[in-house]
């Protein structure tokens, strides 16, 4: 294409000039042969065509390029080829080189058009890597990222996998697929029908919960390395109320705010806490677990928004009230509360902003010796400082689920560089009470390292 | 097996879902950013209501999926976005929570604004993301020029041909009047701008190519040494002594980038810092899209002045 454009410059327009000249002279020839005022006059007169030819002709040129370019545009987009390109703007510098192979092309090719044909249906892909470093030591959670008992030290926690594509005009799907230490798992694998009447947004396959906040969050998105203490000891831990099911969310029309009102069925089967007690345990088809969330968002200004959401969850918890003809009919149901306030000068927004959210979290959770009822929370805030920079703190308190006379406390200061949108480094430094028996507390303090890269498609920016 | 009955019930209301049941009103219009807000209200007249979801002081890259957004696409008739990813970031999480079947990608109302203009940059070769978040699919900022700005209008006169078939002649109409002012204010540009042509340039992001081609400009460097990437000191070091050897007079700034690097490169190499947007609505001056290019134009031959570069 390169070179069919030059040469069309380079040979024809010249060509078709030149034609213009010859035809353009012996019109004027027709004048010569007069007196010498006349022979000024006529030169005068043939300096005042080629300008005006030149004129033309740069007019031409600019309308021919245009046309060109609309062709390049059509041919591009009926081809779906590799877009064409054109000579490169003149002067590019040294010091900020074009990206190898970025030169100045003029078609629009429609989308995927820049690669090749075949390509274009498959869905967008990314791999997000997360490593971890613990330094310190924990003698309640010597796995300083989970439950289990091993002290790991270095680890590549988690290698997410995403592959997300538009299904057909009603619906879209996404899969997330993560590598972990223990092996591979679907974390979330589900499709999203977009255009359901009444304004239904509906997903069905595995996925997070919409319970609260940090529950429905990937690993990769949340400000600090670990999740927080409340989430451990009663939603579940890392994995959280995660199961297959139905998820159907409604807007609520309201003059006053965005009101969504969200109702989730799953199989029943979720989370563990760092004991390995089941959150939520099935023994039979009929033990669904229930969601419902309840989310208001208001804009305050163009800067700041409040975000308030109310959650409910309930599923029977595998344990027995020692009814042998129904093992698991004992039921945990979960409350929460959660609140976020965001700030970002829309101006500065790549430099600036600031999230402050809290959790709170009450459990009843049945068991064969009774009703414990526990609660926790964690409030936290992070500011960006520049571009790059983030700063975090966050405080932690929770109950067990199985003993609520037992109360967890914690704090973290968090630092978290981001040398691109692709990747960040974080450290963390985090102090954690553990309340191991009545009255008997153990100290942990320990030091975090997170360093999270992604590459592939360019993935959403979390909200 | 229960559990594939509701699933297929689901299934089913989906495809009713797609038959639209609109009543023939003003067309609801979203554009992504006040570029297209401003085109569109040229084109739409009385005709379309218009509203812009990224203010024009923004950085378009970078603008939050805020839940207050979509509420507005769920009453969006028709979508217009800059596309060539450069609302990559948020709109589709916009857009697949709208819960609108008519302005999901692919859908009648989503236009990608792109498609019939002309795109710089388009990178054919290998890419990679160490040079930064390029922009796959070419140069995004191309609504800075008016050619491109005539070639939008058509877009959207087209789309909303198609949209009301029965106000097909009043949108066609109104765009042969709006490409006719463009026209005439193109050459009022160009003769402004012409005495000028090949003044040497920095830039802070990649904002100002199709600008810099339509004028006669030269861009020469980048205040980001990879797009997307802020400035580091090697870079700004770099770029400054390639200033001095090429004698640039001259850097321009998008409204929302920190001034700290740019001063620091006027300070040494007496070039003048233009802050200079490249949206409408990006200062108070600009409110639509001819005054955009007046108010630039304006701006940027005071600065040529002052600057003592050509
Ligand atoms: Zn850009």
């Amino acid at each position: 294409m390169t070179t069919w454009r030059a040469r069309f410059f380079s040979t024809v327009v010249p060509t078709m000039l030149c034609l213009g000249l010859i035809a353009a002279a012996p019109a004027r020839g027709q004048g010569l042969g007069g007196a010498g005022t006349v022979q000024q006059d006529s030169a005068q007169a043939l300096r005042q065509d080629i300008d005006q030819l030149r004129r033309e002709f740069d007019a031409l040129k600019q309308q021919y390029g245009d046309r060109l370019t609309a062709l390049e545009a059509k041919l591009a987009a009926t081809e779906g080829a590799a877009a064409p390109a054109a000579p490169p703007p003149p002067g590019q510098p040294a010091t900020a080189p074009v990206p190898a192979g970025a030169e100045s092309g003029t078609a629009a090719p429609v989308y995927g058009a820049s690669i090749s044909n075949a390509k274009v249906f498959n869905p967008d892909m990314a791999v997000i890597g997360d490593f971890l470093g613990a330094a310190g030591t924990n003698k309640v959670q010597p796995d300083p990222f989970g439950p289990g008992t091993h002290p790991n030290a270095l680890q590549l926690h988690e290698s997410e996998a995403a592959f997300q594509a538009v299904v057909d005009p009603y619906a879209r799907a996404d899969f997330f697929i993560s590598f972990g230490e223990e092996g591979v798992s679907v974390e979330e694998g589900f499709i999203t029908l977009t255009s359901l009447p009444g304004g239904l947004l509906t997903k069905v396959g595995k996925m997070r919960a919409a319970f609260g906040k940090v529950n429905s969050l990937h690993n990769h998105v949340l400000p600090w390395a670990d999740r927080p203490l409340v989430i451990g000891n009663l939603v579940g831990g890392e994995d959280g109320i995660n199961d297959a099911g139905v998820s159907v969310a409604r807007l609520i029309p309201n003059p006053w705010m965005f009101l969504e009102a969200t109702g989730q069925v799953f199989r029943g089967d979720s989370g563990a806490d760092p004991n390995g007690n089941p959150l939520f345990q099935t023994t039979r088809r009929s033990e669904l677990s229930y969601v419902t969330h309840l989310r208001g968002y208001q804009d305050i200004t163009d800067n700041a928004n409040i975000d308030l959401g109310f959650s409910y969850s309930r599923g029977h918890n595998g344990l027995s009230n020692g009814n042998l003809a129904d093992p698991g009919s004992l039921v945990t149901q979960l409350y929460g509360i959660d609140a976020t306030y965001r700030w970002k000068p829309l101006q500065r927004s790549i430099y600036h902003s600031f999230v402050g959210r809290t959790e709170w979290i009450w459990s009843r959770r049945d068991q064969p010796t009774g009703l414990q009822s526990g609660a926790g929370m964690y409030v936290s805030g992070d500011y960006q400082v520049g571009r790059r920079w983030f700063t975090g703190v966050r405080l932690d308190r929770s109950a067990h689920a199985n003993d609520a006379s037992l109360v967890d406390t914690g704090g973290s200061f968090v630092i978290t560089y981001w040398p691109s949108e692709f990747s960040q480094v974080r450290a963390q430094y985090r102090r954690t009470n553990y309340a191991t028996g009545p009255s008997l507390v153990s100290s942990a303090n320990e030091l975090l390292f997170q360093f999270q890269f992604s590459i592939g498609a360019h993935g959403a920016h979390p909200f | 097996m229960r559990n594939t009955i509701p699933v297929a019930v689901l299934a089913g209301a989906a495809l009713f879902a797609s038959v639209p049941a609109r009543a023939q009103g003003k067309l609801n219009v979203v554009t992504t950013t006040e570029d297209l807000a401003s085109i569109a209200r040229e084109v739409g007249g009385d005709h379309i209501t218009v509203e812009s979801i990224a203010k024009g002081f923004q950085d378009p890259h970078f603008v939050e999926a805020k839940p207050s957004f979509i509420l507005k696409l769920q009453k969006a008739d028709v979508l217009i976005a800059v596309g060539r990813e450069l609302e990559i970031g948020w709109l589709p999480p916009l857009i697949q929570q709208s819960r609108n079947a008519r302005i999901q990608v692919g859908a009648q109302g989503y236009l990608d604004a792109s498609l019939g203009a002309t795109i710089l940059e388009i990178p054919n070769g290998n890419i990679t993301r160490a040079m930064g978040d390029v922009h796959p699919l070419g140069n995004p900022h191309y609504w800075m020029d008016p050619e491109n700005g005539k070639r939008i209008g058509k877009e959207i006169a087209d789309k909303l041909s198609e949209l009301r078939s029965g106000d097909s002649a009043f949108f066609q109409q109104q765009l042969t009047s709006f490409t006719t002012r463009l026209d005439t204010a193109e050459k009022r540009w160009l003769a402004q701008m012409a005495p000028y042509k090949g003044t040497k340039m920095v830039t802070y992001h990649r904002s100002f190519p199709n600008f810099a081609e339509r004028f006669g400009l030269d861009i020469v460097g980048y205040v980001e040494p990879r797009p997307g990437i802020p400035p580091t000191p090697q870079h700004t070091l770099d770029l400054i002594n390639e200033m001095k050897r090429q004698n640039v007079k001259l850097v321009l700034v998008e409204p929302y980038f920190d001034m700290k690097t740019p001063m620091a490169i006027g300070r040494d190499t007496g070039a003048q810092v233009l802050v200079m947007p490249p949206s409408v609505g990006g200062t108070k001056d600009v409110p639509d899209y001819f005054k955009l290019f007046d108010s630039d134009i304006n701006l940027l031959i005071d600065a040529i002045k002052k600057s003592g570069a050509k």
